[in-house]
């Protein structure tokens, strides 16, 4: 394939490129980032990646909310963007806020605890502490 | 005309809920888990009556939740093989809370007591949800409510370790989780379904026609790979040792018995009711999942062997026990597969088993945790002394045992004449590896507890009193009855693999 024609696609998926890349950059940061913090931050990259993709993959250009505004227009399934993949994401950032909690919450502690935020001097210090 | 039974799994379901919601009402520790232990009670009969009527009617049955028909509602569905699970995952949770009981006072301040057992109510719901459902996104949700509930059961025993461990294993499941749903996602942008009968066909077509290869490829690798990683599969296990570790008994015990292998049931669903397990293995992927089976039963046994700390050395043989289940996923054939579920079971009893019996003897020795100072406290504590004896001689293989039949069941799935000879040459020589890894760290402890020491003492020299420690009748009943199913296993080992295998043929 020529250069030309993958960037071609590139930009015509767009979104999903998008997708993939704030994907990997989420996912790498929760792996190798040594700062709590950012890990739970890293975390909220690799969702909001997932939910960007679902919603593109619902969003047909030109097409409006499924919303009966005009009760004299007949409805029909060609002027709709498709309503469940923005439910899933619906559903995704609810599970993502508390587990963005969840985790903020386990970092203060680990904080107040141990005076740092670092993962691999947290570690040493409870190790320390447990011989 | 439905069935009446044919409600029950969403009655289990609703009725974890409903228990989660009394035991926040009420506060105290006591009454908390007196409504935990009887909802399990319920739950494991009702699981257990649907297993028996699917089983002997040999059916399997799809409940429809709601007013709404199939693509637009969801959907629970149940067969043999679902329902038996479930009714193991609540008899394991109930003997283990029984038996971590006395742990669970000490480790848990009294006022949070409650909080501790709405945690198991969620994580008992969040189970029956995950085996019986029959749509992905469901699946992932409760994968997430699964999750957290696991963490939060880690994390009960308040120090600086266990919420290091939490943060670590949260952070894994999270990245799990995470992939899984991203092969979700592109799972549904291709075929646009998200249930699993609609699902089947939609990717049946796409094999057929030979198209799109590689993207199923990769979004069944990422969803296998998500499960994997919140299994704890071989390279994705680093936060199990800490997490089983650390936590206190009862939680060691759930998670490592129970909570492991609700995703792993998820991935059978997927393997067995949206791909077939061939398409797995002309995708490459089961490929993946039997080398990872296979590194994960030497490696966890090598470091458990290296391990002097009790709890985690069970710990690490837990990587290498889910090691067997990926290795008879990763053959991708029914029989593989029969011999995975069987492993699960067996597992789901055995270590359970181990860690309410080692949680025994550690309280036994004034809470000393490292194996040298066990040395013979079977003889303070008899009833975890012989649990462990059982538990462990069946990891090792012992004929009559669990663990021997699962290597058995394994080993002839991997010498049935469809497997490659590379499969099958990794499988037996796995197999033995392990084993004999496995006597090798088993036998000593075995030994060692039940040496008899004229006068035991503990670090600092103090002397442990004979007869101080009443395990008391919950515990006694917890790992007596562990016990006898580890014996009941493998002693019936035959019509038990072939009640797995039919189910198996109904997924």
């Amino acid at each position: 394939m020529e250069l030309n024609e993958i960037l071609r696609h590139l930009a015509e998926n767009r979104f999903e490129t998008a997708s993939v890349l704030l994907f990997v950059v989420g996912l790498a940061g929760m792996l190798f980032n040594r700062n709590l913090f950012k890990k739970v931050v890293s975390m909220g990259f690799m969702d909001s990646a997932i939910f960007l993709f679902l919603t593109s993959a619902g969003y047909v250009e030109g097409r409006i909310a499924p919303i009966i505004a005009d009760p004299s227009v007949p409805a029909t399934v060609e002027v709709y963007s498709n309503p469940l993949p923005a439910g899933l994401v619906l559903t995704g950032i609810v599970v993502s806020v508390s587990f963005t909690a969840f985790g903020l919450a386990l970092t203060q502690r680990l904080y107040k605890k141990y005076h740092s935020l670092n993962i691999d001097e947290i570690m040493m210090q409870a190790r320390k502490s447990e011989d | 005309m439905r069935m009446f039974y044919e409600n029950f799994p969403f009655f289990c379901v609703f009725l974890a809920l409903l228990s989660g919601i009394l035991t926040t009402l009420v506060r105290d520790g006591k009454k908390a888990r007196a409504v935990t232990l009887a909802m399990l009670l319920c739950a494991a009969v009702l699981n257990g009556a649907v297993f028996l009527e699917t089983s002997l009617r040999n059916v399997n049955f799809t409940y429809a939740m709601g007013a709404f028909p199939a693509p637009w509602g969801n959907e629970l569905r149940a067969g043999p093989v679902e329902s038996m699970l479930c009714t193991v995952f609540c008899l394991v949770m109930l003997f283990s809370l029984m038996g971590g009981g006395k742990d669970l006072e000490e480790d848990i301040l009294p006022e949070k007591q409650n909080l501790y057992y709405i945690m198991m109510d969620l994580l008992a719901a969040s189970l029956f949800a995950l085996s019986y459902t029959n749509d992905m996104f469901t699946g992932y949700v409760f994968i997430e409510i699964n999750t957290i509930a696991a963490c939060s059961i880690v994390m009960a025993r308040d120090c600086g370790q266990t919420i290091l461990a939490t943060i670590r294993y949260l952070i894994m499941s999270l990245v799990g989780s995470g992939v899984f749903l991203f092969g979700v996602s592109m799972l549904y942008t291709i075929t646009g379904h998200l249930l699993m009968p609609s699902l089947y066909p939609a990717v049946t077509a796409l094999f057929d026609n030979d198209s799109l290869h590689y993207p199923l490829a990769v979004l069944s690798g990422m969803m296998c790979v998500g499960l994997a990683v919140k299994s704890a599969l071989f390279p994705f296990h680093t936060w199990l040792p800490t997490a089983h570790g650390s936590a206190t008994t009862a939680s060691s015990a759930v998670l490592s018995g129970v909570v492991l292998k609700g995703y792993i049931i998820l991935l059978i669903k997927i393997m067995c009711r949206v791909f077939t397990p061939e398409e797995i293995g002309s995708l490459g992927v089961g490929s993946v999942l039997f080398v990872l089976g296979a590194c994960a039963m030497i490696y966890g046994s090598v470091w458990a062997v290296r391990e002097t700390h009790a709890k985690r050395m069970i710990a690490y043989s837990s990587v290498a026990q889910v090691g067997y289940i990926y290795l008879g996923l990763g053959l991708c054939t029914p029989a593989g597969i029969t011999a995975a579920i069987f492993q699960i079971v067996a597992h789901a009893f055995t270590k359970p088993l181990l860690f309410i019996a080692t949680g025994g003897l550690i309280r036994a020795s004034g809470h000393q945790k490292k194996l040298y100072y066990l040395r013979g406290a079977a003889w303070r504590n008899v009833a975890a002394g012989l649990g462990f004896t059982v538990g462990g001689l069946s990891m090792v293989g012992l004929p009559l045992l669990a663990g021997f039949v699962t290597k058995l069941v394994l080993g002839q799935a991997a010498l049935a004449e469809e497997i490659p000879q590379w499969q099958m040459i990794t499988a037996l020589a796995a197999i033995a590896v392990s084993s004999l890894l496995n006597a090798w760290y088993y036998l000593p402890v075995i030994l060692q507890i039940w040496k008899k020491e004229p006068e035991p003492r503990g670090p600092e020299g103090e002397v442990y009193d004979e007869h101080k420690e009443n395990p008391g009748l919950s515990f006694r009943t917890a790992v007596l009855c562990m016990s006898i199913v580890v014996v009941l296993l493998g002693c019936l080992a035959r019509p038990f693999v072939q009640l797995i295998a039919r189910g198996v043929a109904l997924l």
